[in-house]
This record gives C-alpha cells, structure tokens and sequence, in this order.
C-alpha cells in the first residue's frame, strides 16, 4: 500500500513538472523563429506609424471608378436627373413600390441637408435649397459596408474599385445596411418581380431577402458602354465618369480644374462619388 | 428467437414498405427525361455534352464568380457566335425553353435549384419586355 502510494506520488509530480516546463522548453527551442518574427512585426508597425505621421496617403494603385455630378446642370435641367433614374430602373430591372418601406433605390432623389448632413444648410441658396440632389452608392474605397457583411456577398472589386455586389450569397442580415453611412443600400422586403415595369432580359431580377445597391453598372462597362444614368445625361457633362488613379482621365480633368465635394469625408470611406454644389 | 412468429413478419413488412417507392414502380427508374435540343438548331455547347451533363452546376459557378468577383467578363466563342457568360446571356440563348431543357431532368432528379427566383425565363423576360 505504503509502496504504491510513492510510486503514484512520483508519477504525478513528475506529470506536473513535465506539464509546467513544456511550454518553457518549446519557447526556448522555437526562439530564434519567433524572435525574427517578432522583429519583422515591429518593423512593420514603424513603417505604418510613419506613415500615419506623416499624413502620407498610400499611392494610389490600379483602377478606382468614381463619379462626379455637376448639380449645376442638374438644377438647370431637372428632368436630366429623372432620365437617369428612370435609365437605371430599366437597365437593373429595379421594382417600384408604392410604399416607401420596401422602396428599392439605386439612384435617387434627396435635398441637400439629408446628402450633405454635415454642411450647414442655414441661408442656403435658393436654387440648392429646392433641387434634388442625385444620391447613389459612393463606391468607397474604404467601404464599411464590406467590412460589415459575413458572407462576402458584397466586396470591392480589385480590378476597378466598384463595391459589387454576390446577390447569390446575400443572405439578407442587412449588416450592410446598418454599416453603409449613406443610407445606398436596400432590401427586398417583398418579391419584387410583380413591381417590375418591363424586363430587362440581360439582367436578373432579385428575390426577396436579399439586399441591393448600385453596381456602377459592371455589367455595361464590361460591354464598354457607360453607366446607364451618365449615358442617360450624354453631352450636358452633368455626370462625368471615370477613372479616379488616371490623371489624364475626363474625371480627373473635372476635379483639377472644379471645387468638389463627397458626402460626409469625415468619416473616411474615401467615397468615390463627387458633387459640384 | 423468442417472438419468431411476430418479428419475421415484421421485418418483411417493414423491408416492403421501406422499398415501397422501388417495387411499385416495377423496378424501373422511370421514364428517362429527354431535354430539348436547342429550337434554333445549335449543335454545339460551350462543353462538351458530357461534361454539360454532369457538370454544368460547376461551370455556372465558375462563371458567376468570373464574372462578379473576378471581373473576367470575356465572352465565351462557339461556332463564331459570341456568348457572354451567363445562365441569361449565354445559356438561354440556345436553350430558349426552360421548362422543356432545364425542368425536364431536374424534376425528374428532384432537385429543384433556385437560378430562377432572380433569373429571368425567356418567357417570363418576354412578358413585360423592354423596348427601347
């Protein structure tokens, strides 16, 4: 008895030493491979944090689509804005609800104090204060929206900077919806094919439950038109659009020369839509 | 074995009703489904048949995510007829009959895939079709 009671005593004392000095024993032995690890990690923080220090944007890469729309233009033809609403309901197959709940927008009708929230809109200018600002998805370069949804349904394209959309793997949490600053998104709290004016036969409809937003028309750039709300305001320059990394884009030539401004910067989206006021 | 007299039958009864569906009808699969060849007299598909057959569910969504994800939009060339990729753009274009070419196997198959709760049928694109 007494025998195998220290037989179990050493055993166990051994097990715990064994136990408690493992993880010692395999830092030591791994430590010159962590320890490069370690250094490398280091390194890259201090590249970053210079950067941030110095306020130095990254060099901007590969193509990033964006938009600029001349309000001008706009508040002198109003209807310039209906054509272009109305080219993308057709070219999206995009139902229209009489209820403003399950209403579906790509492109869209706001005034200025909802577009602009944080600019003031005390004595604003007559001609601002009744137009209808365009309003659609800003295609950010940082987009919250991506970030927020937990199937990748909805992800930057890397080729052309568009925040496209998988309506296959939408799963309708509408996390993006509630991330989405700018209000772009919507959901489709009914079938929409009943809503659905005519049919455009090279584009899907959606079905209910799944979230939808502006796609910069991917679809017709691929066929090399323009998206279908610019092509709707041809020849009056009140959209413009382009690549945004190109300076010798027609976009770019725009912004050099005009003052523009995006919706809400502050919160650093990076959007890619820009208005001139 | 206690019981012999009751759980012999049993069994029986029970391996009968379980192989229901087989021996009712006759032990044969039923009629095979026999989808419709392209109206428009196309020959040949993207793939080759074989491979259409078993794998068609693999190659749209290949194509899917070229198209969504990858931005690779190029157009598939049969025949010198040119075909964006699509279940829309490309499939039906030679396949115009959904219900006599796509639901002739799957109902046969049971399976019931749900291209079609976004997908527009050509007959259902040419109800309320845009014209321009």
């Amino acid at each position: 008895m007494d025998k195998q009671r220290r037989k179990f005593l050493k055993i166990a004392g051994a097990t715990a030493l064994a136990g408690i000095g493992a993880p010692a024993l395999v830092r030591l032995t791994s430590s010159t491979a962590l320890a490069s690890e370690h250094g490398a990690a280091v390194e890259g923080h201090a590249a970053e944090a210079a950067a941030h220090g110095a306020h130095v944007e990254a060099v901007p890469q590969g193509v990033r689509l964006g938009m600029v729309i001349d309000m001008r233009k706009i508040t002198e033809q109003p209807e310039l804005l209906d054509h272009a609403i109305a080219a993308c309901n057709n070219a999206h197959n995009i139902p229209q609800f009489d209820n403003r709940k399950s209403e579906i927008k790509w492109i869209w009708k706001a005034p200025f104090e909802n577009v602009f929230p944080g600019e003031s809109s005390y004595h604003l200018a007559k001609k601002v204060e009744k137009t209808d600002f365009a309003v659609m998805c800003n295609h950010c370069d940082d987009p919250p929206c991506v970030r927020a949804c937990p199937t990748q349904a909805t992800f930057k394209v890397k080729e052309n900077g568009i925040v496209a959309m998988d309506f296959h793997r939408c799963i309708g949490c509408r996390f993006c919806m509630a991330a989405c600053p700018y209000g772009a998104r919507s959901f489709n709290w009914e079938d929409p094919r009943p809503y659905i004016k005519k049919y455009n036969k090279d584009f899907p409809s959606r079905m209910r439950g799944v979230v939808e937003k502006c796609n910069f028309c991917g679809e017709r750039l691929a066929l090399g038109q323009e998206p279908a709300c610019v092509e709707a305001c041809k020849g009056t320059g009140a959209m413009v659009f382009g690549d945004l990394n190109d300076a010798k884009s027609e976009i770019r030539q725009v912004l050099d020369k005009e003052f523009t401004i995006q919706r809400n910067p502050s919160l650093g989206t990076k959007p890619s839509v820009f208005y001139i006021v | 074995m206690y019981n012999k007299g009751t759980i012999i039958p049993g069994l029986i009864i029970f391996v009968l009703f379980v192989t229901f569906p087989i021996w009712f009808n006759g032990l044969k699969a039923g009629t095979l489904p026999k989808p419709e060849l392209p109206p428009g007299g196309e020959k040949k598909c993207v793939m080759p048949v074989e491979y259409m057959r078993a794998n068609h569910m693999q190659l749209l969504n290949e194509w899917r995510d070229n198209v969504l994800r990858d931005d690779n939009r190029t157009v598939v060339t049969v025949e010198g007829k040119k075909y964006r990729k699509g279940l829309q753009m490309a499939c039906m274009q030679c396949h115009s009959n959904k219900e006599k070419f796509c639901d002739n196997c799957h109902a046969y198959t049971a399976v019931k895939p749900y291209c079609w709760d976004c997908h527009l049928t050509p007959k259902e694109a040419a109800l309320k079709e845009e014209t321009h």
